[in-house]
């Protein structure tokens, strides 16, 4: 199998760079690549859409179906994770481990439940305890993370970033509970349906923006019939327009990396984690 | 562009890509992929496409190699191959 | 042999991005451990996404956000002065899409262990053999 596969990689390498002779030279500014399409996104972003990052204009408004199925694919990815991973146990398991928060000690309780106080946490069979540098240093940090994840969601207009950077940090950090504390902490913060039904809603913002553009007259996704909902000119609405799916793409990003994490790293089935 | 810088960051990603998937530890295949994500951001970054190279570092560099940590943990470490 | 070197000089990274290509390609067909063909796979698909985006770059070009974009509409923008932003508009969603089956294919992994207990393909195919 190696040798097949070794004959393959230098054959198929071969003729690819055998083709490499009919290629512009690299960085060239007459490239072919460079002359139909895109100087018209280079010089008419500004008076369309007054956004100065091209690359986000281009993105949600110019070429916005695309963003909305990508969207849609990271969706499903999320849904497939969960359908193949998760498992409901139908019975209890026969005993549960509880440690005493003081003294460190650890009880089986077999078939019972201890009423819930502050003196016991429920642990796992994998528990290990967990360092108090990690767990003081993500807890400081956290809130800071998310700060600049809303502000690079907010700012994607006038520099990199946009929505898909800024969900993935805001799922980064909800992961980042996750591994320095225990699965159990995440989960209780943010739940899992509350995860689920939130990539639905992101979704659900950047679709329903499109069909709402519909039913105000103009095409899907075309920004500028947003003048009946907001008060501003046909531009400022094409602007306003696009950081609305920047907003839908950053909740449906950020709920599904946080919910393929929970299935991966469990197993799918939510009682511990890494 | 600077073409030494270039090409050293090229030489280091075909190094790491090689390594990658070169080593008999899963955990240090996962590591290793982080660092390629990683270089790969920093040649986009020296090409000028600034919004590829923050998506790659923080997807690719963050959550990718944070995927792959968590499947090693649940699965085995070793391999022979 | 002047033009000779001009050309590797012009081509050089077109190469090296093709030999990203094809250590990711190896790795999918040959490698045993099914952790290693996805990390071939992510390799592969990084290295498309570079070769695609080197294809916008421009010399003398700046980065793809308007200068002086905030008040004025005064000023005349020239797309030479630009890189070329549609190949990176593009792979961004071919970034996130990769994520998203990096988690799938990890998911079946997982599965896949938790059924026959071991990652390597051929003990995987001799079980299947003997069932």
């Amino acid at each position: 199998m190696k040798t097949i596969g070794l004959i393959i990689a230098v054959l198929t390498g071969a003729l690819l760079i055998y083709a490499t002779a009919d290629f512009p030279a690299w960085g060239d500014p007459h490239s072919p690549a460079s002359l139909h399409v895109s100087p018209y996104y280079i010089e008419k972003t500004i008076e369309e859409t007054a956004v100065p990052n091209i690359v986000t204009s281009v993105l949600a408004d110019y070429r916005g179906y695309d963003t909305m199925y990508e969207t849609t694919v990271i969706f499903s990815a999320g849904v497939a994770c969960f359908l193949l991973l998760r498992t409901f146990r139908r019975k209890e398991p026969e005993e549960r481990l509880y440690r005493h928060v003081l003294t460190g000690v650890t009880i089986h309780a077999k078939r019972g439940k201890l009423p819930p106080s502050g003196d016991f946490e429920r642990i796992d069979t994998a528990w290990t305890p967990p360092d108090l540098i990690i767990k003081t240093m993500c807890r400081l940090l956290i809130p800071f993370i998310q700060l600049f994840a809303l502000y690079v969601i907010a700012h994607g207009h006038h520099s990199p970033g946009g929505g898909f950077q800024g969900g993935v940090m805001l799922g980064a950090s909800v992961i980042l509970l996750a591994i320095s504390q225990d699965l159990r902490t995440a989960v209780r913060r943010l739940g899992e349906k509350v995860d689920a039904l939130l990539c639905a809603a992101g979704v659900f913002i950047y679709a329903g923006t499109g069909a709402l553009c519909l039913l105000l007259g103009l095409n899907f996704l075309d920004y500028s019939a947003l003048v009946r909902v907001l008060p501003c000119d046909p531009i400022m609405a094409r602007s306003h327009g696009i950081f609305i799916v920047e907003i839908g793409v950053g909740i449906a990003v950020m709920a599904t990396m946080i919910w393929i994490y929970c299935n991966v790293s469990s197993s799918g089935e939510y009682d511990e984690g890494l | 562009m600077v073409w030494p810088l270039d090409l050293a960051i090229l030489t280091l990603v075909v190094i790491v890509g090689i390594g990658a998937i070169t080593v008999k530890d899963l955990l240090g295949a996962a590591i290793l992929f982080g660092a390629y994500s990683f270089m790969m951001c920093l040649l986009w970054s020296i090409m000028g496409a600034v919004d590829v190279a923050f998506t790659e570092a923080s997807v690719g560099a963050g959550v990718s190699t944070v995927f792959f940590v968590a499947a090693v943990f649940r699965t085995s470490r070793r391999t022979k191959d | 042999m002047g033009d000779l070197i001009q050309a590797i000089v012009a081509k050089y990274n077109y190469w090296i991005y093709i030999t990203l290509m094809m250590i990711g390609l190896y790795a999918m067909i040959a490698k045993n451990n099914l952790v290693k063909k996805i990390v071939g796979m992510n390799i592969f698909q990084t290295a498309i996404i570079l070769f695609y985006v080197s294809t916008g770059v421009k010399r003398g070009g700046t980065l793809p956000i308007i200068e002086h974009g905030h008040g004025g509409h005064s000023h005349v923008i020239h797309a030479a002065d630009y890189i070329n932003p549609l190949p990176h508009v593009l792979m961004l969603t071919a970034i996130v899409v990769s994520v998203a089956t990096l988690g799938v294919a990890l998911a079946l992994a997982i599965r896949i262990y938790n059924r026959y207990n071991t990652l390597e393909e051929d003990e995987i195919l001799a079980q299947i053999r003997e069932e």
